[in-house]
């Protein structure tokens, strides 16, 4: 298994499928886990660190998860390959370009990875669509207590599973979920949604986890406490009170911008298009903003059945206005899509060697527009 | 106060630049700042600000010569300064070496929880797993009381009785 047999498409986890997927983009969740009888990575040698990654990976090389799974050697991969490994979510920025022997098991569809000798020994991840968050707690649970019948790690009585930075320790799990907020954005009121994550003790990233600002209006929700909680009272406050929260102010905002400022809607959907449809360079930033628009206006048809003369434009976009009963042609998914494949590093791995910075720009732009255009190639 | 943009809103955003010595402010509601391309990260990762805090501030066992200031983990060797620097442990050791300071960052990270409540590996000795199990049922008492639901209460105390017999 090959990082480009996986880099020309999405994966299930982000095709826009699963509940609640118009504003719950993903669901995930990671586990910090440590061995018990070695040091924390900051305190091991080289030498340490390959046994580490050598017991780790046989093991998780043998879990029994319904799918193949694959091994990235991170300390020696490409640059551009560690680039899309981030952006794919796959493993950590901090993983990416940390020092020493370090890896990655993926599993071939994406649902599970397991980071060997990031900031803690192991840290296991499992993703799903939509809103499944205890979906996600309870696969993972059973990937845990499947290695730690191979395993024992650190672990005391009164903290809790033992991580390096005392912030992880306890259950060690970080529930995160990606959300799509464009209507709060729009319309002035975004802060909303930052102080309620403030108020819920809960922090917010941008699309590429700790350090990256806000990209194309989606956000990355997750908690912070993980002492004196328990999993499944973490996974429940998400469900029970955040995500309905959040999704209350996100559709309020939508159906503010339907009932009272359905100019703004159209000219932020229409200028999407024209910009997508036509530009020639174009900039992941600014390519990501635009689709997030596309990506409102169709959630709006689908969900509130929304029309406007904009989002009428939109349907109609790689539509053929013969066929009366094909009615949303440009899916969920198809943006989902272009959103992830026209990021920087996937640009370059699925072209097969780095590129300039203009250069992408111009096949970021190409891709777009072939996609957005279907209908009429002469138009790309 | 009224944003000076729109002088329609509620101003919420308080900006000060002070520019070759001159300073202007300005006052301006959440939308006119939208509009104006104005953003204000308003929210930092808790781990982030302790991570910060950590670096610049001596604790309060610093300042009073606390014995755990001076002292290496006997395992990993690692010492507070250098957690300081790091922010992150030698290895699982430290967390008993230096309870005394971690203690008050653990509180200040979990929202003034120190005691874990969640799994127990399943390799654990079952008198540990014992203990934990107590733990967890005393601080899931303590909240009933606290919330006065005390049918629930009734149960873990019932519950917490069979554990320790």
């Amino acid at each position: 298994m090959k990082l480009t047999d996986i880099s020309n498409d999405i994966n299930e986890w982000f095709d826009g499928s699963g509940p609640l997927a118009d504003i719950v983009i993903s669901s995930r969740i990671r586990l910090a886990r440590n061995l018990a009888g070695y040091k924390f990575l900051s305190r091991c040698s080289d030498k340490e660190k390959s046994e580490i990654l050598d017991k780790l990976r046989d093991i998780m090389m043998s879990l029994d998860l319904g799918d193949k799974v694959f091994y990235v050697s991170v300390d020696d991969a490409p640059t551009l390959n560690k680039h899309f490994l981030v952006e794919r979510h796959l493993i950590s920025r901090h993983h990416a370009f940390g020092k020493g022997p370090r890896g990655v098991v993926i599993a071939e569809r994406e649902f599970f990875t397991a980071m060997i000798n990031e900031e803690d020994h192991l840290r296991i991840q499992v993703l799903k669509a939509g809103c499944q968050i205890s979906q996600c707690a309870q696969q993972i649970n059973r990937i845990d207590d499947m290695i730690e019948k191979k395993v024992d790690f650190a672990f005391s009585p009164r903290y809790g599973y033992l991580t390096a930075c005392p912030t992880n320790v306890g259950t060690g799990i970080r529930v995160s979920v990606m959300l799509h907020l464009p209507a709060l954005k729009i319309t002035g009121q975004i802060e909303k949604f930052f102080n309620a994550a403030r108020d819920m003790n809960l922090a917010v990233r941008g699309l590429f986890g700790e350090g990256t600002e806000a990209a194309s209006d989606l956000y990355q929700l997750s908690n912070q406490a993980t002492l004196g909680v328990s999993e499944a009272d973490i996974v429940s406050r998400f469900e029970k009170t955040i995500i309905p929260e959040i999704i209350e102010y996100e559709n309020a905002a939508r159906s503010q911008l339907l009932s009272k400022q359905s100019d703004v809607l159209d000219d932020k959907i229409s200028r999407a298009m024209a910009l997508l449809q036509n530009a020639r360079l174009i900039s992941s930033q600014e390519a990501l903003f635009l689709l997030s628009h596309l990506r409102l206006g169709i959630n709006m048809h689908q969900r509130m059945g929304a029309s406007t003369p904009a989002i009428e434009k939109l349907r109609a976009l790689c539509g053929t206005s013969d066929d009366p009963n094909k009615t949303s042609p440009l899916s969920i998914a198809t943006i989902n899509r272009l959103f992830m494949l026209t990021l920087p590093a996937h640009l370059q791995l699925n072209y097969g060697k780095p590129l300039d910075p203009t250069h992408r720009d111009a096949l970021r732009a190409q891709i777009i527009r072939s996609a957005l255009n279907q209908d009429d190639p002469r138009k790309s | 106060m009224q944003c000076q943009i729109c002088n329609k809103n509620d101003a919420t955003i308080h900006l000060t630049e002070i520019a070759d010595g001159v300073r202007t402010e300005m006052h301006i509601c959440e939308q006119c700042a939208v509009e104006q391309d104005i953003t204000v990260k308003s929210h930092i990762p808790i781990n982030e600000l302790l991570s910060n805090l950590l670096a610049v501030q001596p604790s309060d066992d610093e300042l009073s010569g606390s014995s755990e200031q001076s002292l290496a983990c006997p395992n990993c060797g690692f010492t507070l300064a250098q957690f300081r620097k790091e922010g992150t442990l030698g290895c699982p050791n430290d967390y008993e070496v230096f309870e005394k300071t971690l203690l008050a960052l653990i509180e200040k990270a979990h929202d003034g929880k120190t005691a874990h409540c969640g799994k127990i590996p399943l390799k654990t000795p079952s008198d540990t797993k014992k203990q934990m199990e107590l733990l967890n049922l005393r601080q899931q008492l303590d909240a009933a009381v606290q919330s006065e639901d005390y049918e629930l209460a009734a149960e873990l105390r019932d519950k917490i009785k069979q554990s320790e017999q």
